[in-house]
């Protein structure tokens, strides 16, 4: 599904990935777990193609698809999804609105024509069941005077309603109360299959309690220094990133 | 395949060509330019006028003769030189007494390129329109339906004719004659325009529009729109203009008068697409217009207005609130790009008890362009209790734009309300990236943006009109993020 070859990204000439090598393979779910400033978001931004940081040096390629010289846009167009960490707000623009626009424009530049209204209606009612969405919710402008717990479960109902090939979760879990992080962690394992894979990045254990990752990875300054299974999520929780940096020294 | 940057959109969008830029061959019959007495009793004795109606267009003229162009507008550009103009254009094939199966086929064919095909219009749209290209009305359909009611929707010159008990009585009770310079310009000289009145108790079963478009070169525009709602009535009235690409600038000095008496309610809607230049400021229509409404007792007033044409626009919708009771509107989306200069605004004179007034005016700026609100709100000795709302919000696009508040507040009553809210934001490129990781493009993302800032005045706008509005909004500001 995913595939990071030595990846180097920088902004203003500052390097922050350093090397960054990762597979994913379809139905699998990966998190990145490491220190502040380790990298992780720099990471799913430059998968996600934000062009404030230029790739020096590596690739990544989405389903064989060297995805360099695609624009944001295009990389969504082809499946790949980024679960905002702060989510931005657009006054005046309701959550449905945005999505039908979101939804046509994907289909549009795979060739198909504009979804029905009332397939449209349909899929929103079903997604938002799934995410326990007031549908008053969603004629609201979006993100805009969300709290934000609101603003995840609205990203993941965005997800849900795009249905990509790659989720990117950035730090889903942060600004989550413990009833709203299983609300969302639930919507994402539905939506979890075999055709399609998740990448979750993450700060603390606590939403791989409810998002069972098959892998693990530690970035640190800009690598993955370490990687293992779930069970190395919770050697992270209970002793801390210093005994991996000790590790690397050694 | 190369990335698509917003540079990229910038030059794509710079190369786009002003969509309604073209220009009919059409056989008009036009003056020779200049301005004088004999031109403006030419223009009357063309129309066929009365008497009063001569004289009332040479004491405008006069009276203009003595004014001084105005300067306080935070606008610049080169004064129109009033005598390389000519005041009169017309098709010379176009007569307002034929029907519409007679009028010249090039003209219908221009209709049809702006998308408002009478036909179609007449068919699927409770729309009646008059149609004023150049100078001259030239068709007003769905007349027999409006008759039925006694509503009188017909050109100004038909109406100067027709109806002269009606014109005679309040034409110019709004904005006199020596109101302004454009003002008095164009009471001297206008050649045509809409007249409108709505018997008492009679609710319009349709919107009425009127649709001007400029085609011929080195002509100005001058309509005159007089428009009144009798006790009780209520009429919706919706006007909107084009105009050819041209690298000369066209004068645009229009009138409009709304009269709601007592009880009565108008609603009126512009949507304003004159040429507004090439990106190098080359060219595009100045735009100079009087537009004021007044209220009697528990009457209303609303303008909206979708401003997204001209090199300058110099255009303040006022409304007297003479009554008591009364209220005045005005809801505003002023959009200036590359060299456009926009000062646009409303009045509300509280004079009656009771009255009050909303005012949101949403501008959006990009490329060099500048954009200022100018807004007074007056508050008499005797309107007790009156009130005011206004919110002023600009959106910028890219660092070479401004955005101008300039809002006045005079209060000569203690018991009066008025509150003012205004900000300024600008469009984030994190904004746009997060759409585009939906699958947005920047172009459609900056329309969305655009679109969800200008919601509370779309809204105002009937169904139609919004859609168009919404189309324009896209075609003035797409890839202008920077």
């Amino acid at each position: 599904m995913l595939s990071i070859k030595n990846l180097h990204a920088s902004i203003e000439d500052k390097e922050i990935l350093k090397g960054i090598n990762l597979e994913i393979k379809a139905g699998e779910v990966h998190a990145i777990m490491g220190p502040n400033g380790s990298g992780k978001s720099t990471l799913s931004a430059v998968i996600a193609g934000n062009e404030t940081f230029d790739v020096t040096e590596g690739s990544v390629e989405l389903l064989g698809e060297d995805l360099a010289d695609l624009a944001p846009e295009e990389r969504a167009h082809k499946g790949v999804f980024l679960s905002f960490q702060y989510p931005v707000e657009i006054p005046g623009v309701s959550v449905t609105n945005f999505m039908k626009t979101a939804i046509n424009e994907s289909r549009k530049a795979n060739g198909k024509e504009e979804m029905p209204a009332n397939e449209m209606l349909k899929l929103i009612r079903e997604k938002s069941e799934l995410l326990e969405i007031d549908r008053k919710f969603l004629s609201r402008s979006l993100n805009e005077g969300f709290s934000g717990g609101e603003k995840k479960r609205n990203e993941i109902f965005q997800m849900a309603m795009l249905e990509p090939k790659l989720a990117i979760l950035d730090e889903t879990d942060s600004g989550l109360d413990i009833d709203a992080l299983r609300i969302v962690a639930n919507g994402v394992n539905k939506l979890k299959s075999n055709d399609n894979a998740v990448l979750v990045i993450t700060h603390y254990q606590r939403l791989l309690d409810y998002i069972i990752p098959d892998f693990v990875h530690v970035l640190m300054d800009g690598k993955i220094v370490k990687s293992g299974g779930k069970e190395l999520a919770l050697e992270l929780e209970e002793r801390g990133y210093d005994w991996i940096k000790q590790e690397q020294e050694v | 395949m190369a990335k698509y940057t917003e540079d990229d959109l910038k030059v794509e969008l710079e190369t786009k060509e002003y969509e309604y830029g073209f220009y009919t061959e059409l056989d008009s019959e036009t003056f020779p330019i200049g301005l004088n007495e004999d031109i403006v009793r030419a223009i009357s004795v063309k129309k066929e006028e009365p008497q009063w109606m001569t004289d009332w267009r040479l004491e405008a003229f006069r009276a203009w003769q003595e004014m001084i162009e105005p300067e306080w507008a935070n606008v610049h550009y080169e004064k129109p030189d009033f005598q390389a103009i000519s005041y009169y254009s017309a098709p010379k094939k176009a007569d307002p007494n034929k029907t519409l199966d007679d009028v010249d086929p090039e003209l219908l064919a221009m209709y049809k390129k702006l998308g408002i095909s009478i036909d179609e219009q007449k068919k699927m749209n409770n729309v009646a329109m008059d149609i004023v290209v150049d100078s001259v009305s030239v068709a007003t359909t769905f007349k027999k339906t409006l008759n039925e009611k006694g509503i009188i929707f017909c050109s100004i010159s038909d109406a100067i004719k027709e109806h002269p008990e009606l014109v005679q009585k309040y034409l110019g009770t709004v904005v006199p004659q020596r109101d302004n310079f454009y003002a008095a310009l164009n009471s001297a000289v206008f050649s045509d325009g809409s007249f409108c009145y709505i018997p008492k108790g009679v609710r319009c079963p349709m919107e009425l529009s009127t649709y001007f478009r400029i085609n011929q070169a080195g002509t100005g525009q001058f309509e005159r729109t007089l428009l009144i709602a009798d006790e009780g009535s209520y009429v919706s009235y919706l006007e909107g203009c084009t105009a050819p690409s041209r690298d000369e600038n066209q004068l645009h000095a229009a009138v409009v008068e709304l009269i709601a008496m007592d009880d009565a309610e108008i609603k009126y809607s512009t949507v304003q697409n004159w040429y507004p230049g090439n990106k190098e400021g080359k060219g595009g229509v100045f735009n100079f217009v009087t537009k004021r409404g007044i209220c009697e007792k528990n009457a209303k007033i609303s303008w909206t207005q979708v401003e997204t044409g001209s090199a300058i626009t110099w255009k303040y919708p006022s409304v007297i609130l003479k009554g008591n009771n009364s209220i005045g509107e005005f809801y505003s989306i002023a959009v200036t790009n590359n060299h456009q200069q926009a000062d646009t605004g409303t009045k509300m004179i509280h004079l009656g008890k009771n009255t009050k007034s909303t005012i949101i005016s949403k501008g959006i700026s990009a490329g060099k362009s500048q954009n200022s609100y100018r807004g007074l709100v007056r508050i008499s000795a005797n309107a007790d209790n009156a009130r005011n709302f206004s919110q002023c919000d600009s959106l910028l696009m890219g660092n070479n734009c401004g955005a101008h508040t300039f809002p006045y507040i005079e209060s000569k009553n203690t018991s009066a309300k008025i509150e003012h809210e205004a900000t300024t934001s600008k469009i984030g490129e994190d904004q746009v990236f997060y759409c585009n990781q939906r699958g947005i493009p920047t172009e459609k993302a900056i329309a969305l943006i655009v679109n969800g800032f200008s919601k509370e005045v779309l809204n105002k706008l009937p169904m139609e009109f919004a859609v168009e509005a919404q189309k324009l909004l896209e075609i003035s500001l797409e890839g202008s993020v920077g």
